[in-house]
């Protein structure tokens, strides 16, 4: 495991490079260039917004902005949208650089460094997006968004510790990486990004302390929305899971690594 | 310091689990095997020592890339072990990980960086980059604006940019313009004459003969010859002539280096073989020297009465080019009234004045002046052989010209 950091630090200086070289190219060609990794995110929060708004907007008690519902969805979706870029991109990350892997000989842990890397330059990115949308609409948040970092950091981990392990299971059985988005799916509507938790019924409630997700997404609504500090209940016991996740993630990486060059 | 690397052991399977689900459980039960194993390599061992320039050869799938691979770590061992002492670079595959949207800077510092080293060490190192690319302007240009030689100038100079201890180098070589292809042997020469060990991984004897002090001769996953450079070519001059020979019922096949190997015919007369030998020894040939003495003997056997038989011969290059070509109805050797069972032995001794290449020998026996009528039977690249230039003064082109300067001062 010590070997596996030593590496990631050795190549630090190839990791930053590459989440540069990453953003650079993702948008070199295009008019807009890095607006798009803001406006893809933005127009989501804009068809929810529109679509859903009249059914949902009158239900956020506690809040008195006209535009609470528009600012509900971009909180949940700041978070939603960090985890989800993570996961998806750890999926087909060894077989997406199969030939590099093939040809040189450097830490594969670098890869997924790489991606979390850019992920949260974007997250960010999309962050001061979101504050200046907030500012135009009249919602200032306050102190509350000292806790962000932290909520970032475990979602993070979580991420990666979901997305590094289905990375690699992925070279090996190409099945996950059809199901793993389907159920991503899943996981985007058992959230409460676009709606609200208590709108689920009763009966059915007790199903959602299995979504880790919930306590994050809910933790970003409390630091954005509602300008109070996230349950730190739940999200201790996300960390925890996204920790034991991590760690079997690593595990299964250091002993498929051998092996996985073989696959690809 | 220089490099060195031993090899002892090595071998490399792959398995086969039956099951991914039974992959994954070994991982963590050690008890679980796999279904089956299938070596690539085995018992592989050998030594490069300081500043030693060591060639490997071999046909396709005798597992020099493997080989390269396990070396290079970016595959594990099955068995046996890798020792590196120094820093290694290796140019498997030039342009690996470049971003065509990216500019030939951008993409240089990426490889660089890929290959472990610094941003500093990167900084120092560009302007050197930049000068042995000589792409000039385009330096600052996306490489899709590339054409492929420029991007490869870029990647080998990138490649090559840090004096490595061990070089490894895999056909990369064979890409770019002549005059690239020169300035990166200059490079690797001069490398080797530092004291960097190196390691040549080819299909080009005539790279072999030129830059390695040992060759190692691979076939089959195993070692075997390891010696002087002329003894292991010559060897694996034989080895390949046999297997041409023995794969003769195939009808078409790619073969390796990429010439497409065709038969047709009518079946009156056959190719029984078609060799190319030395004229002094009678040795079968895959390598022929410029100025050498050789012959290429072709047995036809027959197996109706045939009026008229005519041998015809082609000889092309690589890129198809007719490099000579004639047959025995233009130099009035038409043999009359064959008769079944008979075998034939056609002769051509020639003396091997073509350039440095490689070149493919086609053959058809049929009746009159060209093929179009009575085509018994026609092969086309069915026996091939590299050219090189060992003895003779250095030139370029596919013939080997008897031509002297004559320099006097006038006036």
């Amino acid at each position: 495991m010590k070997a596996i950091l030593l590496a990631a630090w050795r190549y630090r200086f190839f990791i930053i490079s590459s989440i540069k070289t990453e953003l650079r190219t993702k948008f070199i060609r295009s008019r807009l260039g890095g607006l798009w990794m803001i406006l893809n995110p933005l127009a989501q929060v804009l068809i929810f917004a529109f679509v859903l708004s009249a059914v949902l907007s009158a239900k956020l008690p506690g809040i008195d902005n006209q535009y609470a519902y528009a600012i509900y969805l971009m909180a949940g979706i700041l978070g939603w949208s960090l985890f989800s870029e993570i996961v998806n991109r750890c999926l087909t990350l060894f077989i997406d650089n199969g030939n590099i892997l093939k040809k040189l000989a450097f830490p594969k842990i670098a890869l997924p460094l790489i991606v979390t890397g850019s992920a949260l330059v974007n997250n960010l990115l999309l962050f001061v997006a979101i504050l200046a949308i907030f500012g135009v609409l009249g919602h200032t948040p306050s102190t509350a968004l000292i806790w962000l970092p932290v909520l970032m950091v475990v979602t993070i981990a979580l991420a990666i510790g979901l997305g590094l392990g289905f990375g690699v299971l992925n070279v090996f059985m190409r099945d996950i990486g059809q199901v793993v988005p389907v159920v991503m799916q899943f996981l985007f509507w058992f959230t409460p990004v676009v709606y609200m938790v208590n709108i689920i019924p009763e009966k059915y409630r007790g199903w959602l302390v299995l979504n880790p997700l919930i306590p994050i997404v809910t933790g970003y609504q409390d630091v954005l929305l509602y300008n109070r500090a996230p349950n730190w209940a739940g999200l201790g016991e996300v960390a925890i899971v996204a920790v034991v996740l991590l760690v079997f993630s690593l595990l299964i990486f250091r002993k498929a690594s051998p092996e996985m060059v073989d696959q690809l | 310091m220089s490099g060195e690397l031993h090899v002892q052991n090595l071998g490399k399977s792959y398995r086969q689990w039956g099951s991914e689900l039974r992959r994954v459980a070994s991982w963590f039960v050690p008890s679980i095997a796999p279904r089956e194993e299938h070596w690539v390599l085995k018992d592989v061992s050998f030594s490069i020592g300081p500043g030693e320039a060591v060639g490997i050869v071999g046909q396709n799938g005798a597992g020099k890339s493997t080989l390269l691979k396990l070396i290079t770590g970016t595959t594990v061992p099955t068995q046996g072990k890798v020792q590196v002492h120094g820093r290694v670079a290796a140019i498997l595959e030039l342009g690996m990980g470049f971003s065509p949207d990216l500019t030939g800077r951008q993409n240089a510092y990426h490889s660089a960086g890929l290959m472990g080293y610094s941003q500093a060490d990167i900084e120092r190192a560009m302007p050197e980059i930049e000068a042995f690319a000589e792409v000039g302007e385009y330096f600052d240009q996306a490489v899709r604006t590339y054409s492929s030689g420029m991007q490869m100038r870029v990647a080998f100079s990138v490649a090559t940019a840090f004096k490595p201890d061990l070089l490894i180098v895999d056909e990369a070589l064979s890409v770019g313009d002549s005059y690239f292809q020169h300035k990166s042997f200059d490079r690797i020469r001069q490398y080797r004459s530092e004291g960097v060990s190196i390691m040549l991984v080819t299909h080009s004897m005539s790279d072999v003969r030129t830059l390695c002090d040992r060759v190692i001769l691979l076939d089959k996953g195993l070692v075997l010859k390891d010696g002087q450079p002329d003894e292991v070519v010559d060897y694996y001059n034989s080895l390949i002539a046999t297997k041409e020979n023995a794969k003769f019922t195939v009808e078409q096949r790619r073969e390796k280096n990429g010439w497409m190997l065709t038969k047709s015919g009518t079946g009156e007369a056959r190719i029984k073989s078609l060799r190319l030998l030395d004229a002094a020894s009678g040795n079968d040939l895959a390598v022929v020297q410029v100025g050498q003495a050789v012959e290429l003997r072709l047995e036809a056997s027959i197996h109706t009465d045939i009026p008229q038989l005519v041998l015809g011969y082609r000889i092309s290059d690589k890129q198809g080019h007719v490099v000579w070509g004639t047959n025995t109805w233009h130099t009035h050797q038409i043999r009359l009234n064959v008769k079944s069972d008979e075998v034939i032995v056609f002769r051509l001794p020639f003396t091997c004045t073509l350039g440095q290449g490689s070149y493919s020998v086609s053959a058809a026996l049929h009746s009159t002046d060209s093929h179009l009528v009575d085509n018994y039977a026609w092969v086309d690249n069915q026996l091939i052989f590299d050219v090189i230039n060992v003895d003779e003064d250095f030139f370029i082109g596919s013939s080997w010209l008897d031509a002297h300067f004559v320099i006097s001062s006038e006036g």
